[in-house]
């Protein structure tokens, strides 16, 4: 092709490109900035997006955050584990007679004029239908544990309510209390009480006594709701509308608030540390985190992968070869950096621990832990694990100590895991890194021998917490009677396949003590028996689940024990 | 020809019989639960898995849940969702114009853009604009959507600030601003998908050109003396479109069913970002209806590619 010839096609490509830049152009031009049309509306940004408006129903925590919006619970927890109520009039104690004595009941009461969205009165008889309706079995409700120590819920009159334990509980907040404490309308639900739970049209219409009432929802990919007109407090919610749009993924969700500025608020944006930094920097938004009882561990399996019995393999009757050995895990314990881990890969949402409890925060050990290789190596070379065949990986009676150490897809557990393979490679173990697709990693089918309860593996890494004040339930994961098996499909919390009849017995002292400062003590006593005099568990990152907000938004305050919208009402925008 | 119409929808059914059965099996058996999040919950017992899995139908055997579902669908009930518990059939008809608009307009200007550059770099071949234009289409197929798309995003919303890259489904197109607003957050996922399937379908078409120009036909036909123009467009092009529109037809089922990866990029709520948000969330009555939906869609228009083929080519006969 001739110099001539090109140029003049260069010319006629230029010609075709200026419309093309006109079109543009004008574009750019006509478009007036999102934020300058719509100060009252608040747009919330979920990288999960909510497909479900019932909490009781919810698939995840996505549509509980949605549904919090509409719905409220009797109370709740502040930040400082303090209750705030909601629907009641005052918290109970045993000083103003709500709590009984023997603390065998609770009484609440609640507050007087309240009316639902619809304009129909709340009343005790709906929290009485709340309570029927989650304890169904027909319905199938997922807050249905929260509920299994009460005998009877009665209305005493409009406005009171007695809740009747079966046994005496110190753990009288939880039920109607916080994230699983939401309260339905019965004159909406009542016909729904059943196997036809699903079918009710308010599972995606809800009518609460919330701030917000919805206006449009799509399923999984936006919600849009409204100031509530008969929310009883005067001149609350400050936004007449909120936009809550679902989808995408964390770190463009964090893009959108901190960079760009297309959305007000983003939830749970746990990113790399390093590229919330980056984003940050743009001097738009900030990161809010919430502070939590959400622990990320390595879970230690003491029965052995490898060798398979009555169809199944890490049954409990088979030992793991070394991981027994106190030793052992010992050794492991002292080689996991944590602070490397927490500086380099979660930054602001993550702080080394050695903690199983993490919150509330006078039921925190401060168990200790420390970095060290070098005794680390000591101990296994005196439980006689040492590289007898020169092959770089210490032995020990023709058994190598070799490990899988499995965890789901994510780019900072995948870090973590390189982590620390290289640093248990300095003392002589090989560890074989796993990753498995996160929906296949949790879930719960029997089949499905790659999830977390079947733990085909030595190690695994996941993250989980007591989800209210109260770690009863979250302390039984270690007992024997949990550990899961092909008997019980692999569905209750022991995964480790640990037992120990010394843990067994100071849970069941835990259970029957009720005095609350000898139970805060004995909680402390058994984590520090758990990370540090048995190491049944590896604590490693007390994790904060990072929220991103615009700097124009004020009044965000987050508690561990409730859902981040949970005072929506008191968010306002800066001008 | 009507009888062999019969006869093509009597083999249809069988087919979409068997697609149907090995897809739920598949569905049944694959690894996955609506409940996934909640594995480390210490307040998910056993008895509330069990529970939920009754309310959501999941404890009896397979074989019933086929028939029942089958038996359902052919009454026009695609069955609940587990996650948000409404009538899949709602979901679908929410998400269908939102695909129908990004997709479908994708769509169409790629067959506007494809089909005469393709058919002008054939005509030039070896020439500057013939160069460019496969270089571009060899781009344009070679990069991923998922790449491009984040690209876009980058250039576009994050530096330049031209567009939104969360794409606003509230939005009702009232006047010429929401108008604008509407094309502007449609540009971008729009123009990831021209630029994968208009590549595409450009060198198909010029291959196609390519093919027909030197045939004996078109000798006669220029040896007769007839212009160029009445040679390239009354003789080649009628028969080098033949192919085309076959592959137009085939491809129109991916317009209803979504483009996976690009309404996952941009937040487009269609049906693509629906059927990957319900297959990690284990939500299989959804992921059932949209594949078979896809399944009876390329049936159908298998059929229509079939018919139009002896509607253009008359030599084509029906027989079976």
């Amino acid at each position: 092709m001739s110099f001539k010839r090109l140029k003049m096609q260069l010319v006629k490509l230029r010609l075709l490109l200026i419309p093309l830049f006109v079109v543009g152009g004008l574009l750019v031009h006509h478009w007036v900035p999102a934020q300058a049309q719509a100060d009252d509306t608040l747009r919330l940004l979920y990288w999960q997006a909510p497909t479900l408006l019932n909490p009781h129903l919810s698939t995840g925590t996505k549509d509980f955050e949605a549904s919090r919006l509409v719905y409220e619970p009797l109370a709740s927890f502040d930040a400082r584990g303090e209750m705030v109520p909601f629907l009641a009039a005052e918290i109970p104690s045993i000083e103003n007679g709500g709590v009984a004595e023997d603390l065998s009941s609770v009484t609440w009461k609640l507050k007087s004029g309240v009316t639902w969205a619809d304009g129909e009165p709340f009343t005790a008889d709906d929290v009485v239908f709340t309570y029927e309706y989650i304890s169904n079995p027909e319905v199938g409700a997922i807050t249905s544990e929260y509920y299994t120590d009460i005998a009877s819920v009665e209305a005493l009159d409009p406005t009171t309510v007695k809740i009747t334990f079966k046994e005496p509980t110190v753990a009288w907040f939880v039920p109607f209390v916080g994230t699983n404490g939401m309260i339905i309308p019965k004159h909406i639900f009542e016909t729904y009480n059943g196997p036809n739970s699903r079918e009710a049209p308010a599972n995606l219409a809800p009518i609460g006594t919330g701030p917000y009432i919805t206006e449009d929802v799509k399923p999984g990919d936006v919600i849009v709701y409204v100031a509530n007109e008969n929310f009883r407090e005067e001149g609350k919610p400050f936004f007449k509308r909120v936009e809550l749009k679902g989808g995408g993924d964390a770190t463009s969700a964090a893009r959108a608030v901190l960079q760009t500025g297309d959305a007000d608020y983003a939830w749970n944006t746990q990113v790399e540390a390093a590229v919330l930094t980056q984003l940050e920097a743009t001097g738009i938004g900030r990161i809010v985190p919430k502070p939590g009882p959400n622990m990320e561990r390595i879970v230690i399996n003491f029965s052995d992968p490898n060798v398979e019995r009555d169809g199944q393999r890490s049954h409990k009757d088979v030992p793991h070869p070394f991981l027994t050995d106190l030793n052992v895990r010992k050794a492991l314990s002292l080689a996991m950096d944590r602070q490397t881990i927490a500086d380099q890969l979660y930054g602001v949402a993550g702080t080394p621990t050695n903690d199983y409890v993490l919150s509330p925060e006078n039921l925190r050990a401060n168990a200790p832990w420390e970095f060290n290789l070098e005794e680390a190596a000591k101990l296994l070379d005196e439980a006689g694990w040492v590289d007898s065949n020169n092959n770089g990986i210490r032995d020990k009676d023709g058994v190598e100590m070799r490990m899988v150490f499995q965890t789901s897809v994510n780019p900072v557990r995948q870090k973590t895991q390189e982590i620390i393979k290289q640093d248990l490679g300095k003392i002589g173990i090989d560890l074989e890194l796993k990753s498995i697709d996160a929906s296949i990693f949790f879930d719960s089918e029997p089949n499905n021998p790659d999830n977390l309860g079947h733990f085909y593996a030595d190690l695994q890494m996941y993250t989980t917490g007591n989800d209210n004040p109260d770690p009863t339930g979250y302390m039984r994961r270690y007992i024997c009677e949990e550990i899961a098996q092909k008997e019980n499909n692999w569905s209750s919390a022991n995964d480790s396949r640990y037992c120990n009849p010394a843990y067994d017995a100071m849970y069941a002292e835990l259970v029957a003590m009720t005095d609350p400062d000898a139970r805060d003590e004995q909680v402390k006593k058994m984590n520090n028996f758990l990370t540090v005099e048995d190491v049944a568990v590896i604590p490693l990152i007390d994790r904060a689940s990072p929220a991103a907000a615009a700097n124009s938004i004020e009044g965000i305050d987050l508690t561990p024990w409730d859902l981040e919208p949970w005072n929506i009402k008191d968010w306002t925008r800066k001008s | 020809m009507t009888r062999y119409l019969i006869n093509r929808l009597f083999i249809s059914i069988p087919t979409l019989l068997a697609i149907s059965i090995v897809v739920f099996a598949i569905l049944a058996l694959a690894p996955g639960d609506p409940m996934a999040e909640f594995a480390t919950n210490p307040a998910i017992t056993a008895e509330v898995r069990e529970n939920i899995r009754r309310s959501l139908g999941l404890d009896q055997p397979i074989y019933i849940r086929y028939v029942k579902w089958l038996w359902a669908f052919l009454r026009g009930d695609m069955g609940f969702s587990f996650n948000s518990r409404s009538p899949v059939v709602n979901l679908i008809l929410q998400r269908l114009p939102t695909t129908l608009w990004v997709v479908g307009t994708a769509y169409l200007l790629a067959a506007l853009l494809a089909v005469p550059l393709g058919v002008i770099s054939a005509l030039k071949r070896y020439t500057f604009f013939d160069q460019v234009v496969t270089t571009l289409a060899f781009v344009g197929f070679s990069l991923p959507t998922f790449f491009t798309g984040i690209l876009f995003i980058i250039i576009f919303s994050v530096q330049l600030r031209w567009f939104p890259f969360i794409y606003n489904s509230t939005l009702r197109v009232t006047d010429w601003a929401s108008f604008v607003a509407q094309v502007r957050q449609s540009i971008m996922p729009v123009m990831v998908l021209v630029l994968f399937q208009a590549a595409v379908l450009m060198r198909f078409v010029r291959a196609s050109m390519l093919e027909q120009m030197n045939r004996d036909y078109v000798r006669t036909a220029r040896a007769k003396g007839l212009r160029n123009f009445v040679v390239v467009n009354r003789h080649i092009l009628r028969n080098a479109l033949i192919p085309v529109v076959t592959l137009v037809a085939l491809d129109i089922p991916t317009v209803f069913t979504g483009a996976l990866v690009t309404e996952q990029i941009f937040r487009v709520p269609g049906i693509g970002a629906l059927l990957v948000d319900s297959i990690f969330r284990g939500d299989t009555p959804v992921v059932m209806a949209i594949t078979f939906i896809y399944a009876i869609l390329i049936v159908i228009f298998n059929l229509v590619a079939d018919i139009l083929y002896g509607i253009l080519d008359p030599r084509v006969q029906y027989t079976h």
